[in-house]
């Protein structure tokens, strides 16, 4: 017996911004959930199980919120799952929710990730002292900025690229009602034009602190038939890790993230991504990453990336538009970040994408990545059933 | 429900758990237990087709801890791999899930929690609900001691029975190589009221791993594979306000999901930390006084938190190994006082 098909009949996000004053972090997880709900016309009633993630509990400093947060998510008398992945949580939550359906022990599951960075500090979450170990205090940006000139002196790619999908992400972040940072006055000139921070990334060319949460309802073909707007099928996931540190690895293109999207492909049937995959929603916290990325997915060949970036085929007019939504660049709640490339990348194929909709979505690439490059998952969803 | 394919644990290791372990980093004390579950079925780390671990980076002190402990897995070429933020009993269950799917015929689980570097009682606290209780700083024990004292006062125990439940479990543990806290043990003074020391678990540091496999795979790596008929999980509301406490519905329901009712069991190794807990969960799941309950000795006698509940399955599964039971449940909690169960019902084939 083959694996229950997964549809994603159910997607709410809250709208994400700096601090949620308003909402507790059950307000905001429950405003996530009711919107995926009402998106499904289900109710808390037709949930068999809840899947949960963030990323580390040091964020909003509570140990396992899971526990508290069962109430809000009307996992009382359920089965409820905590995952945490590092910065790929949000992608793996959905991927463990699958798992759920796909080996037929739920029906339909509510999976949901969230972060509140307001409630707490995350750089005081990514600082505290480590035993045994060197300290990097350096922050992420400090983590990556050498990790960005590898590629650029590697590939030969002029300086320019990191400004231009900055300038792209932040642009598609305006007709994305939920993004978090609404820029309507951004330019090029202003991207290249902030200031330095981690040389060679520019101010502008990285990721905001939001608060914010995703959720989706996934089922299986019974519940999809019942489904009122077209569901997203789901036609390949993966997980990939590797060591943070060791001689072998290679930060520029991590061989976890090839394997996982390899993986990807060979259960959906694409033999061809750059042909076959109509939208690409990318976890690029920094802008750079994008290029880097292309290549590591196998949408450009080594040391291509950045020309397919800097000749607008990324754009959300060019063939192959990558972070429609606006992306991490424009919003990000970390645990939920992954979960929101996986549910953008849904709402793609499902039609429903609003102002940022790819017209004739077929096939979209939801993808994320976490730890010093270490963890990856990914999943590729389409508008059709899969046919094995 | 039953299962769509049968999944099985075909290896347990553990550590010798110890009041502290300063000496050690978590990948130095979990090492040398995914190096024996290996070596127990013969498995490398690249012939397992799926990784999950469970873990907590409060206990760690940090964020990601999980991070360095992949390293010490030995995650090269890349491997499927996952974790939660729970006990490692969650983690055995995501990876049979993962099985289900037929994407994976093998999977290593493994879990760990160093409690010595802090005080494990102050932790806790901050996994209560942020705004309301964790300010008010209601530890661990005294939560237990409030479960134990309506439990007391509803007529289900009483201070005595307490300390024979404390007595028996570490007695058991005798036989335990590994438990921290076995033989005679005094049930000492008042911690919190109506429980005294002996009726609380011991604080330490610790690990466990755990091997799956699938059908005729799980034949190959054990004699006699442990056979998971059924798993599940429930939670319950997280304020104790309305909740209970001299019942568990959670457990029972989990276990009647399980297929625990099914047909009588013969080992039943439960997560109890406090003793009180124990007369809770006997009630939930039916146990009568022929089951072997706790023949390890329970988390009265080692506690390591986040791999505890997973060492339960473990042992239960060791028994069937070892041809010491046929049919056993094996339950893991999370929570203050018994908010989150697990239940799985493991059998061995009649030999």
């Amino acid at each position: 017996m083959g694996k229950e098909p997964v549809a994603v009949v159910g997607i709410g996000q809250t709208k994400h911004v700096a601090a949620r004053r308003d909402v507790s972090i059950a307000g905001l997880v429950r405003e996530a959930a009711q919107a995926a709900l009402k998106d499904a016309e289900l109710t808390w009633a037709d949930v068999d199980a809840v899947v949960i993630g963030k990323a580390p509990d040091f964020f909003e400093g509570v140990m396992m919120p899971e526990l508290y947060l069962a109430d809000a998510l009307g996992a009382v008398g359920k089965p409820m799952l905590r995952v945490h992945t590092a910065g790929s949580v949000g992608g793996s939550t959905a991927l463990v929710a699958s798992n759920l359906v796909a080996g037929r022990v739920h029906g339909t599951v509510l999976t949901l990730a969230f972060e509140k960075q307001s409630e707490s500090n995350a750089m005081w979450g990514l600082s505290l002292p480590i035993p045994f170990q060197q300290p990097l205090l350096a922050g992420a940006g400090g983590f990556f900025a050498p990790h960005v000139r590898a590629y650029m002196r590697r590939t030969g790619a002029p300086d320019t690229v990191g400004s231009l999908v900055a300038y792209k992400d932040r642009r598609n972040a305006l007709k994305n009602p939920f993004a978090h940072l609404h820029e309507h006055d951004i330019t090029l000139e202003k991207v290249q034009a902030s200031p330095m921070l981690w040389d060679p990334i520019r101010y502008s060319e990285t990721c905001p602190s939001s608060d914010g949460a995703c959720a989706m309802i996934l089922t299986d073909r019974t519940g999809a038939a019942r489904s009122p707007r077209p569901p997203a099928w789901m036609h390949g996931g993966a997980m990939r890790s590797e060591p943070t540190l060791h001689a072998g690895k290679d930060f520029v293109s991590p061989q976890a993230g090839k394997d996982c999207a390899a993986d990807v492909y060979r259960q959906a049937g694409v033999t061809d991504p750059r042909r076959e995959i109509d939208a690409v929603e990318m976890y690029v916290p920094f802008s750079w990453y994008e290029p880097m990325w292309l290549e590591n997915l196998g949408f450009a060949e080594e040391g291509e990336g950045w020309k397919l970036t800097e000749s607008g085929v990324t754009e959300l007019d060019g063939d192959l538009p990558v972070n429609m939504s606006g992306g991490v660049l424009s919003t990000n709640p970390i645990g939920a970040s992954g979960m929101i490339r996986f549910a953008e990348a849904a709402l793609q194929v499902r039609g429903q994408a609003g102002e940022h909709q790819i017209d004739g979505a077929r096939r979209a690439l939801g993808h994320a990545y976490g730890g010093g490059s270490q963890f990856f998952s990914m999943w590729l969803v389409g508008a059709e059933p899969p046919t094995t | 429900m039953r299962p769509v394919r049968d999944i099985a644990i075909v290896a347990f290791g553990q550590t010798d758990h110890l009041r502290s372990t300063d000496e050690l980093s978590e990948v130095e004390m979990l090492m040398p237990v995914l190096h024996e579950v290996l070596a127990a079925t013969g498995l490398k780390t690249s012939d397992i087709g799926f990784t999950c671990s469970g873990s907590s980076d409060y206990l760690a002190g940090r964020a990601f801890s999980f991070t360095m402990a992949l390293d010490g897995v030995g995650a090269w070429p890349p491997i499927s791999e996952s974790h939660v933020e729970m006990d490692g009993a969650w983690a055995l269950y995501e990876a049979w899930t993962k099985l289900l799917t037929g994407e994976a015929d093998t999977a290593l689980v493994y879990s760990y929690g160093k409690s010595s570097p802090g005080s494990v009682r102050d932790v806790l606290t901050r996994q209560l609900d942020p705004y309301y209780v964790a300010p008010l700083w209601p530890d661990s024990v005294a939560l237990a001691a409030l479960q134990a004292q309506a439990l007391i006062d509803a007529g289900d125990t009483d201070e005595p029975a307490l300390a024979g439940v404390a007595a028996r479990s570490r007695e058991s543990a005798a036989a335990n190589s590994h438990a921290q806290l076995s033989g005679s043990v005094p049930q000492g003074d008042y911690l919190v009221r109506p429980l005294r020391t002996g009726d609380c678990p011991p604080i330490g540091d610790g690990a466990a791993a755990v091997i799956l496999a699938a059908g005729d795979r799980a034949r190959e790596l054990c004699e006699r594979p442990a056979w998971i008929r059924g798993i599940d999980h429930r939670i319950e509301a997280h304020s104790l306000g309305v909740r209970d406490l001299t019942d568990s519905p959670s457990s029972r329901l989990a276990a009647e999901r399980a297929g625990a009712f099914e047909r009588p069991v013969d080992t039943a190794e439960l997560h109890a930390p406090f003793t009180s807990q124990e007369v809770v969960l006997r009630k939930a799941l039916k146990l009568g006084d022929d089951v072997a309950v706790n023949p390890s000795g329970g988390a009265l006698a080692a506690n390591p938190m986040m791999a505890a509940g997973l060492i339960r399955l473990g042992e239960a599964a060791a028994r069937i190994h070892r041809g010491e039971s046929d049919r056993a449940i094996a339950h893991a909690t999370s929570g203050p006082c018994l908010q989150q169960n697990l239940v799985a019902v493991l059998e061995g084939e009649p030999s």
